[in-house]
């Protein structure tokens, strides 16, 4: 596909936007390779040595006893924070080098001019590569509608990027292994394509706020960044500065309520109203989690914990989706450009979707 | 020289404004920084991610959060 050239808003004579970083030279990639192994391998080393070391800290320098409910509690905390924390940085940076050739704008000119079916499966899948805050959720919006992407396809990716959250997907899978994570990840792409080939479906285009469709634009351009092996590298760092450096307090606050969930709550308490007999848990959790709102690295220790005392996997990943798909903030942003009765279709259709998912995996597993 | 950062008033946008605010008074180029937070007046500028910095009406950096230093790289005179 020919790729449009870059159009610029303002004449070519004046500046041109932020010049490329010359291409670098061979024995700074060298060097970049060099200091990539040797980070890679200390965090190996580190990732080695946490169960031993957490389990001499917990049982021998505390002194607590190991089938006690604070041992249980302790141990617990001070295995999972290392070894979430050092899991984070690790698929944050590899996210980051792969964001790197992704862009919104990127995206964009990807979609523009799919048909609805395939440009909702695109989208869906798109919408896990591409750099996305909840924040820019409404010029990205406006972005898409306004070169004619339909709205059905454009739900699917606002659904698909906070949904299938990489970093949850690989928690997912280094704790729970790979079904678990596939299972993620098969099921929430197909709540964003179907939800989004749905709402496309109910023709809601007239509960989008009019002035959005006023500035339509016929072409979709994106600019090439180019930065080369070291400057990738640097934009996995800069992700792992800013994201880690964010959600870290979620982190721990999540896997001290983990904690305290797998000393102090007994076993198989959550199986009579978290377990799989209970149908009405799975909307139950959904509606809970609906309003609530955290980060995907944060959920997941309370996941595991709900897990290990009994609760139904369905119905925890029901539970989760909720928290991380569907959010009050970005439901306030999106009303900017969206009504009030296309918003409570989105979150509707989505729920029902994530209610669908809990049952499955209830009934299959 | 004018200096507009354009976001929906999250987090980021509040610290592009103080990266360039610091930038703004490092270079000493003695103009206010504007703040565009308006969803459509953000749109005019056709840009799909925020927070951006525009310099003189045209779009210098989007989806990012700057360095005061990288700011004042890009108010630099351009060759």
């Amino acid at each position: 596909m020919p790729l449009p050239v870059v159009e610029s808003p303002a004449p070519a004579c004046c500046a041109p936007p932020p010049a490329p970083p010359p291409a670098a030279a061979p024995g700074r990639t060298g060097r970049t390779a060099l200091l990539l192994a040797v980070g890679l391998g200390t965090w190996a080393a580190a990732y080695a040595a946490i169960q031993p070391v957490s389990e001499w800290l917990s049982f021998r320098a505390l002194g607590l006893a190991p089938a006690s409910r604070l041992g249980q509690s302790v141990a617990f905390f001070l295995f999972d924070t290392p070894k979430v924390l050092l899991l984070l940085a690790l698929i944050v940076f590899a996210v980051g080098i792969v964001r790197s050739f992704f862009t919104a704008e990127r995206t964009r000119a990807i979609l523009a001019g799919k048909r609805e079916s395939v440009g909702n499966v695109l989208a869906a899948l798109l919408g896990i590569v591409t750099p996305f805050c909840s924040c820019s959720a409404v010029p990205l919006f406006i972005g898409f509608v306004e070169v004619g992407i339909p709205l059905g396809v454009t739900l699917s990716f606002l659904v698909s990027a906070p949904m299938v959250n990489e970093i949850a997907l690989v928690m997912l899978f280094g704790m729970f292994g790979w079904k678990v994570a596939a299972l993620y990840l098969a099921t929430g792409l197909s709540i964003a394509i179907v939800s989004g080939f749905v709402l496309g479906r109910l023709k809601l285009e007239r509960f989008v706020e009019p002035w959005v469709y006023e500035s339509m634009q016929a072409e979709a351009t994106f600019q090439k960044e180019r930065l080369g092996f070291t400057g990738r590298v640097q934009k996995g760092l800069e992700a792992v500065r800013e994201i880690v450096g964010k959600v870290w307090p979620w982190v721990l606050a999540g896997i001290a309520i983990g904690a305290g969930i797998h000393g102090y709550v007994p076993e198989g308490l959550l199986v009579s109203f978290m377990g799989k007999s209970a149908w009405w848990s799975v909307p139950l959790a959904v509606i809970i989690g609906v309003p609530m709102y955290s980060n995907a690295a944060g959920i997941i220790p309370v996941v595991e914990a709900l897990l290990g005392k009994g609760a139904a996997l369905g119905t925890v990943l029901a539970f989760m989706m909720a928290v991380i798909a569907l959010s009050l903030p970005e439901m306030i942003i999106l009303r900017k450009v969206l009504k009030p009765r296309l918003i409570a279709v989105f979150v509707g259709v989505v729920a029902t979707g994530i209610m669908l998912v809990g049952w499955l995996f209830n009934a299959v597993l | 020289m004018r200096i507009q950062v354009l976001g929906t008033g999250c987090a980021k946008c509040k610290q592009l404004t103080a990266a360039t605010e610091q930038a703004v008074a490092e270079l000493a180029l003695g103009v206010a920084v504007e703040k565009v937070e308006d969803v459509r007046e953000i749109m005019k500028f056709r840009v799909m991610s925020t927070p951006a910095l525009v310099v003189d009406g045209q779009v210098r950096s989007a989806g990012k959060v700057l360095s005061p230093a990288a700011v004042k790289a890009l108010l630099q005179p351009q060759p």
